[in-house]
């Protein structure tokens, strides 16, 4: 039957905050499941099949819980999957149900990715012990900032680039409701004073941990022709890809990874992107601590290597810049972290849809998601369009 | 749909305690058993995708390392289901559905021995209603037996005769952990375990691993002599909730054998994944299967149950069956959660 053409229909996520305590977990996944269906103009019986993603079990302690959540999710009688693939695993989950209506099995796919992290303590339960080295990190901040002191150190990166990406990204998230932080105080000064965490990540350089979910629906060619001719733009899937590397290997870079390279290289070529910075309008990429942005730009092919911490600083990637990056706020104004891959995916589907409201990027058709997991190992990506490929 | 067969199955001997080793030791013999029947290595091979659980190994990323033994260098296509090995096949049959790539790696693997599985087992329940009281999942099969006999549906004497069945064929099994011959009459004189369970009624607890090769078309047929070709292969869910559901029967196997189209051919082997005798007398009824159908051949479940495995060694034993010839079509089934609650069916098939 061949490659079928996919594309997002419907958008939905909840509220994201700290502690979301007025829902239980069926409650926050019904949040953004239900948005994303009426986003879609469809109801629960529409939908042909579930894929939900997470990241560790152990953030909510429970086991498997899209077992006790498939009736939340009005999966009876249909087919429920579930996906985890670290950090990355909201991407993935998306990528999964895609493909399902890629290879013509269904029609009409709900993809849903959560967190609920005020059930357990996130930076702890992110202190895995590394084989063969002492267990002196402490959460993720701790594993990451060794690569982003190299990173510096061969970029001959200036120290104010992560506090520019910080600031620019907490003032992108002001213009969005769903964001988790809103601090609308904020100046490169108070970014600069926070205190310093893991050097050279400073606390206001580094995303929260929320409770929240995102979901989109995602229809087939004729589904998509649908909503289009009903006045509602889907985002056309013009190419996906998922790359894995692993944990422990003499020949990896984690400063530039090539999983993440390998990864954007095969979108590229999906979307017959020959020249990602002059053909994508816009990218939402997975940003938890602020040096990721330029990491990300070299790695994803918008700068050469070493090249990328001048865009941030010459303004490229700002909101009205030429390159916007995360025009949500992203992972640094939000992070329930098994959702935080597919609110990328899903910024990205608005933006080309044009429905990102006050963080719409004008004239945007050719947008990039981006998430990545593990130690800089997990990378899932996806290219959506407003033109149908 | 694409042709897709399996290849190469390959499985560790199933094991009441693995202690000496971890998960990536124990799981690498699998995989790269699975790899060499067919004369790969991972370097030849399109997709892998695997399944597996933080709550058994203990550890959150728990399938982090174990990617490092299929040594993913250069970086590979990759992704990982919190679910059995057979729906970690699943998402690989439909990546090569979509006709990019020819082969897949597919495995799963669990350690059970180092907790308590009846107990961690209660840790998939609604937390809120449910999980507090710490029903283990023991006593919800004895639930669900319970609700067989009173509707006349079935009798001990039957579940007896299940489990002398399987572990007699487990006998030919060199892979399985549980095998004894012992007559019906013999397990009903067992004292109850939770009534109307017996202990023989119950899988074993197991340590394992198993890996599976899928393969394309030309592809498959380049490697092997006698292909086991997916015909068909669906999965479904019900609630979690045992109020929700008549226990007696398996709605969600019965709908995923429609869509897999089971009843559409003669059935010679069926590998049914029944952690409890009463639920292969459920499955067997769900997938319509009569008495030309051999079940269990390999002892199923009752003679190893490996945590988010066994559900893919089945589907690799209805597979060699048939790239045996002892089999011409079969059936494998997965489950997941308590009772039944989830299920998977897949129609393999060999070619005259």
């Amino acid at each position: 039957m061949g490659k079928q053409r996919v594309a997002v229909v419907g958008i939905g996520q909840t509220k994201h905050q700290a502690t979301r305590g007025d829902v239980s977990m069926a409650g926050l996944v019904r949040e953004a499941a239900q948005r994303a269906l009426t986003d879609a103009h469809m109801t629960w019986a529409d939908v042909d099949a579930v894929v939900i993603g997470k990241a560790p079990d152990f953030f909510e302690g429970v086991m498997m819980p899209e077992l006790f959540l498939a009736d939340a999710l009005g999966c009876t009688g249909k087919p429920l999957f579930r996906v985890h693939t670290a950090g990355s695993v909201g991407g993935s989950t998306a990528i999964v149900a895609s493909q399902l209506i890629e290879a013509g099995i269904h029609e009409r796919v709900l993809a849903v990715a959560f967190e609920k992290q005020s059930e357990s303590e996130a930076m702890w339960a992110l202190s895995l012990p590394i084989p063969f080295t002492p267990p002196l990190h402490a959460g993720a901040g701790g594993y990451f900032a060794p690569h982003i002191r190299s990173y510096i150190r061969r970029a001959k990166a200036p120290d104010h680039v992560g506090m520019l990406v910080a600031l620019k990204d907490r003032q992108n998230g002001l213009k969005n409701p769903y964001a988790h932080l809103h601090e609308p105080e904020i100046t490169f000064d108070s970014i600069k004073e926070s205190m310093m965490l893991w050097d050279p990540i400073r606390y206001a350089e580094t995303c929260p941990s929320s409770d929240g979910a995102c979901a989109v629906v995602l229809g087939s060619e004729a589904v998509a022709d649908a909503a289009a001719a009903d006045g509602r733009p889907p985002a056309w899937i013009k190419g996906t890809a998922m790359r894995s590397e692993p944990t422990l290997s003499a020949e990896r870079d984690t400063v530039l990874p090539l999983a993440g390279a390998l990864c954007a290289a095969d979108v590229y070529r999906q979307a017959g992107i020959t020249n990602p910075r002059k053909e994508v309008d816009c990218v939402e990429m997975y940003v938890p601590f602020s040096w990721f942005e330029p990491m990300w730009l070299e790695n994803l092919g918008f700068a050469e290597p070493g090249e990328g911490w001048k865009m941030t600083e010459a303004g490229v990637t700002a909101l009205d810049g030429d390159l916007p990056v995360n025009m949500s706020g992203g992972v640094l104004c939000t992070n329930p972290i098994g959702a935080s891959g597919m609110l990328r995916f899903a910024e990205a589907a608005m933006q080309v849809r044009g429905t990102a409201g006050d963080h719409q990027v004008d004239g945007a058709r050719t947008a990039v998601g981006h998430a990545y997991g593990g130690g800089s190992q997990f990378f899932a990506m996806w290219v959506v369009g407003a033109d149908k490929p | 749909m694409r042709d897709i067969a399996v290849i190469s199955f390959a499985q560790t001997p199933m094991r009441r305690r693995v202690e000496e080793l971890n998960e990536v030791e124990m799981l690498m013999p699998a995989i790269h058993d699975a790899l060499r029947q067919v004369d790969m290595t991972i370097d030849d091979i399109g997709f892998t995708c695997s399944g597996s659980t933080d709550y058994l190994a203990g550890t959150a990323f728990s399938f982090v390392s174990t990617l490092d033994g299929v040594g993913p260098w250069p970086p590979i296509q990759e992704s990982h289901v919190e679910m059995d090995g057979a729906w970690a096949l699943y998402e690989a049959w439909v990546k090569l559905q979509i006709g990019e790539i020819d082969t897949a790696l597919v495995y799963g693997y669990a350690k059970s021995s180092p907790g308590d599985l009846p107990m961690v087992l209660t840790r998939q329940l609604d937390p809120i209603t449910v999980g507090p009281l710490w029903p283990d999942s023991v006593s919800m099969a004895a639930l669900q037996a319970r609700s067989l006999l009173d509707a006349g549906k079935a009798t001990e004497e039957q579940f007896a005769e299940v489990a002398a069945r399987s572990r007699r064929n487990a006998l030919d099994n060199p892979n399985a952990q549980l095998a004894w011959d012992r007559s019906a009459a013999d397990v009903l004189a067992e004292d109850y375990l939770v009534a109307p369970l017996r202990r023989s009624d119950c899988a074993p607890i197991i340590d394992g691993a198993a890996a599976i090769v899928l393969a394309a078309g030309d592809v498959a047929r380049s490697k092997v002599t006698r292909p086991a070709w997916i015909r068909g292969i669906d999965h479904r869910v019900e609630p979690i909730h045992l109020g929700l559901r008549d226990l007696t029967v398996s709605e969600s196997t019965r709908t995923a054998a429609a869509k897999a189209g089971v009843a559409d051919g003669p059935i010679d082997v069926a590998e049914l994944h029944a952690p409890f005798t009463s639920q292969e007398l459920i499955l067997a009824e769900a997938l319509g299967l009569g008495d030309q159908t051999s079940i269990n051949p390999s002892g199923g479940a009752l003679s190893a149950n490996p945590m988010m495995t066994a559900g893919l060694i089945l589907i690799g034993e209805v597979a060699n069956r048939i790239s045996s010839g002892d089999a011409n079509r079969g059936v494998a089934h997965a489950t997941s959660g308590p009772c039944l609650q989830q299920n998977l069916v897949c129609v393999l098939e060999g070619e005259n």
